[in-house]
């Protein structure tokens, strides 16, 4: 039975100041690492003889247009199905420079779901093999998810956020 | 995708006949988007040599909604509406799946009443979602006759839904904090009818299909997938489980009161198109014998947890008090402000888990949303999946794998 604080030393212990901003969220181990080391972490949990993180469950990101030198959080959801153990692994980038190396390697699932990040927000992985839009037109030239292109018409005075959400 | 279809350097060539065929000419073909046989709309451009299929991409995003970026912009209680246009072959399950998300975030407890009536309506719409693939793979090998009897309780199953939420299709069902309305007494009739009237049907299809000579050289050793292979391109669901991976979101995370029930999880042993029938036609039996507990044990009390800032007061009271017409307006409006905080929540979908990852910065809406979506990530095997078989062979792995448009797309 693995906890998240017998997890969470065992990795602070191998990755030292590489890791950082431990939490549980609803009780799964949330943390953050460097760019560099995502690949060697993804592929430390997947080799390591007790957790056998071996599945990728989901890849996404969120922007955070606030956040200077911080903007992109890129969100990696992992399963070890012999512990059922889940661990969220962060990784934050700045606008100026979205480059993050691939996970598909690693997970031949990573595929889409870098293509979507890619599509969505912009993300370069790279070394993907593939690395184009998947979800929308191949003609598009911007990245829709992120924040500064708001849902609606941005000129309209009829609907003013005080009354209708955000 | 370097090579092109060549055409034949002159007619001599075609006059030859089959001859043209062993000159190693790769032909390129679309299947899809719009074919018949893909049961949504899904495009594969195929290299055929012959009629070998060498190499295939697919294009997908046809039907692509912004369901994310909808999401951001609207109040919890009407995303609902997006989550049951994903998977809608099975949409209480994704209805449900959002709803238990937002209540984790929200930390309201449901009541055992909601989630027993929760579990047995998942449960029928697993039934519904596995009719759907299963019946469809007969029509695919040449069997009209069990689609056609199968597709009668699927009705069956959505005068169920009519009863308990008033849609078919877009359910709609439930409320964040328990159920819209208590499981009426033709709700339960219904579902009883339909506990007795079910098996002699599965029984008839499963006496056509199992060992059917035609359907079993159709279907064995046909886009198989080794378990290491489906773990690494993300496979859960029926389809893991028909490579052997013992993985189910039920037992191993259970939701919903899920650990109060008995029942077994199949597993197939080879990954292909036969085991995936056959561990789904198992999961039906299987969801029969999870509603009759819950049907048996359905315990009383109410079916709606205490939440007043998100759950909708009776319209009785909304007339009559003034607190309650002041909450049926703010939730209306979508002006209640969700905490702060970060969850991930799955279920076990028809495909496989549905994951929702919300993220919420204490406002009306989510700051984002991101759907897990089972198919997405399992479709991009299908390549891999067909590659060195046949055009009617790829047809009948992709029914196999029962790839949602909507999910696909969100």
């Amino acid at each position: 039975m693995l906890t998240n604080q017998s997890v969470a030393e065992e990795i602070i212990r191998k990755f030292g100041d590489d890791v950082f901003d431990f939490e549980e969220p609803f009780g799964m181990l949330t943390f953050s690492t460097t760019r560099e080391q995502i690949i060697p972490m993804l592929e430390y949990l997947k080799a390591h003889p007790q957790f056998q993180v071996n599945f990728l469950t989901d890849i996404m990101a969120i922007h955070y247009p606030d956040k200077v030198g911080q903007e992109f959080c890129i969100v990696y959801h992992t399963h070890s199905f012999i512990h059922n153990f889940r661990i969220r692994i962060k990784v934050f980038l700045a606008e100026a420079d979205v480059h993050i190396p691939t996970a598909t390697g690693l997970f031949a699932s990573a595929n889409w779901m870098e293509r979507e990040t890619y599509d969505f927000f912009g993300i370069l992985f790279d070394g993907h093999p593939n690395l184009k839009r998947i979800l929308n037109m191949d003609e598009m030239d911007y990245f829709p998810m992120r924040k500064e292109y708001p849902l609606e018409d941005p000129t309209r005075e009829d609907k003013i956020d005080a009354l209708f959400g955000r | 995708m370097t090579e092109t279809a060549v055409a034949p350097k002159d007619t001599a060539d075609l006059a030859q006949g089959e001859k043209v065929q062993y000159v190693n000419e790769l032909t390129t073909l679309n299947l899809g988007p719009t074919h018949p046989a893909t049961h949504g709309i899904f495009q594969n451009v195929l290299t055929m040599d012959g009629e070998k299929i060498v190499a295939g991409e697919q294009t997908i995003g046809y039907i692509h909604r912004a369901f994310e970026k909808i999401a951001e912009r609207r109040p919890f209680y009407q995303i609902t509406t997006l989550t049951d246009r994903m998977n809608y072959c099975s949409s209480p399950i994704n209805n449900m799946g959002w709803h238990m998300t937002v209540e984790k975030l929200l930390s309201i407890e449901v009541p055992k009443r909601a989630q027993y009536i929760r579990v047995i309506m998942m449960e029928l719409a697993r039934i519904a979602d596995h009719i759907v693939c299963n019946g469809i793979l007969g029509v695919d090998t040449g069997a009209f006759t069990g689609f056609l009897y199968l597709y009668e309780k699927r009705e069956d199953i959505y005068e169920i839904y009519e009863e308990v939420c008033g849609a078919r299709l877009t359910t709609n069902m439930g409320r964040v904090g328990g159920m819209e309305r208590d499981l009426s007494t033709t709700a339960i009739r219904k579902i009883n009818d339909f506990l007795k009237t079910f098996p002699p049907v599965l029984k008839e299809f499963e006496k056509l299909f199992n060992r059917n000579r035609i359907f079993m050289d159709r279907t064995i050793g046909v886009g198989g997938i080794s378990a290491e292979r489906a773990m690494s391109y993300g496979f859960t669901g029926p389809n893991l489980r028909a490579a052997g991976v013992d993985y189910d979101v039920r037992v191993m995370s259970p939701y919903s009161s899920y650990e109060d029930f008995e029942f077994d999880i199949p597993v197939g042993q080879h990954g292909d198109t036969y085991d995936r029938y056959m561990v789904r036609n198992e999961e039906m039996w299987q969801s029969l014998r999870i509603i009759e507990q819950a049907m048996k044990n359905l315990p009383e009390g109410p079916y709606y947890a205490d939440a007043p800032e998100f759950y909708l007061p009776p319209k009785k009271e909304v007339y009559r008090s003034m607190e309650a017409l002041i909450y049926h307006f703010k939730i209306v409006m979508g002006e209640i402000e969700a905490p702060v905080g970060e969850v991930y929540h799955a279920v076990e979908g028809g495909n496989g888990e549905l994951g929702f990852y919300l993220i919420s910065d204490g406002g009306r809406t989510p700051y984002r949303l991101h759907f897990r979506r089972p198919s997405f990530i399992y479709y991009q095997a299908y390549p891999e999946m067909c590659i060195g078989s046949t055009i009617s062979d790829a047809i009948v792995t992709m029914s196999s794998l029962n790839v949602i448009a909507g999910e696909l797309d969100a």
